[in-house]
């Protein structure tokens, strides 16, 4: 299936969760925060939370700024 | 002489608040918080890269900076509450600096927009701190819906064009029920000291400093400036005259 994740769209294999996701991407293990289809997933769910075909995962980090 | 920065309960010794924004490098970043003597810095929420591009929560946990995250680039209500929300999440503080701008060539706020993200924000259990523009209206009514602080510009961000409308951020300041934090356009060290002179509680500003040929002494200059200027506002001018008046007996 495909997902969208980071603005890319890419192969997933049915059944990954948001926090295979959090790995895919290379983010660090603290300072993250994920968004599935435009709403927070909280860090206890990523593991149950299942990226469905289509959707649309944003992962966060804080960067310099302001 | 003890005068803490107080917003939501929260104590600053420190009444700078200094952003992470266009350091060259975070070595260079570390240096001029530090001589900022900032207790509270702004950061961006972005997606993670291949880049990677982080390091700073590292560098601010180490000097002991609290992390205030912004929902810098947010052109909607809808855009800035879920930034808020994931910076909530990822950096485990419920303070935001709320951002909603309306173009990119002015970066100023979108007033419509950052009323109802503040309101939604507020209900959310968000201690929000709206960059909001030089109106004392709209810095009433953010204010009026719960807003810890707030944060009118001096001028555009990033220009260092100073306070263009001092009357605006005085009369703001005049009727305040919490504290204003000039926000933007601060370029030198006399703008953050006006700010303070008319009654601000505070000076947010990056530019000025992380730009600055020299970071390092221009947030020590900054550190001063807003030190003066809250001696002098605390302090109480003189009234300006027209002719001069003596200050050595007649003869």
């Amino acid at each position: 299936m495909k997902a969208q994740v980071n603005g890319t769209f890419r192969d997933l294999a049915d059944g990954t969760s948001v926090a295979a996701v959090v790995s895919l991407v290379g983010a660090p293990s603290s300072g993250v925060a994920v968004a599935l289809d435009g709403a927070v997933v909280p860090r206890a769910l990523w593991e149950k939370t299942i990226v469905p075909d289509g959707g649309v995962v944003e992962v966060l980090t804080a960067v310099q700024g302001g | 002489m003890d005068d803490p920065l107080i917003i939501a309960g929260r104590e600053f010794r420190s009444r700078l608040i200094t952003g992470t924004g266009g350091a060259a490098n975070l070595s260079v970043l570390e240096r001029a918080l530090v001589a900022s003597g900032t207790e509270l810095t702004t950061v961006a929420m972005r997606r993670v890269d291949a880049a990677g591009r982080t390091g700073v929560l590292e560098l601010l946990r180490r000097l002991g900076i609290e992390v205030l995250p912004n929902t810098a680039g947010c052109r909607t209500s809808a855009e800035a509450v879920l930034t808020a929300q994931l910076a909530r999440e990822a950096l485990e503080t419920n303070w935001v600096k709320l951002e909603v701008v309306f173009d990119e060539e002015t970066l100023l706020p979108d007033p419509v927009e950052l009323l109802d993200a503040a309101e939604r924000l507020v209900a959310d259990g968000f201690v929000v701190l709206p960059y909001t523009n030089d109106d004392p209206v709209l810095a009433r009514k953010l204010e009026d819906v719960g807003c810890a602080a707030v944060m009118p510009l001096g001028s555009p961000i990033g220009t260092g064009l100073g306070i263009r409308n001092p009357h605006n951020i005085e009369l703001i300041t005049a009727r305040a029920g919490v504290p204003v934090v000039l926000d933007a356009g601060i370029g030198t060290a006399s703008d953050a000291a006006l700010a303070m002179e008319l009654g601000c509680s505070a000076v947010l500003l990056a530019t000025a400093v992380t730009r600055a040929q020299d970071p390092e002494r221009m947030g020590a200059a900054m550190r001063c400036a807003v030190e003066g200027g809250r001696l002098a506002r605390l302090a109480g001018r003189i009234p300006r005259r027209f002719w001069a008046q003596a200050s050595s007996p007649g003869l």
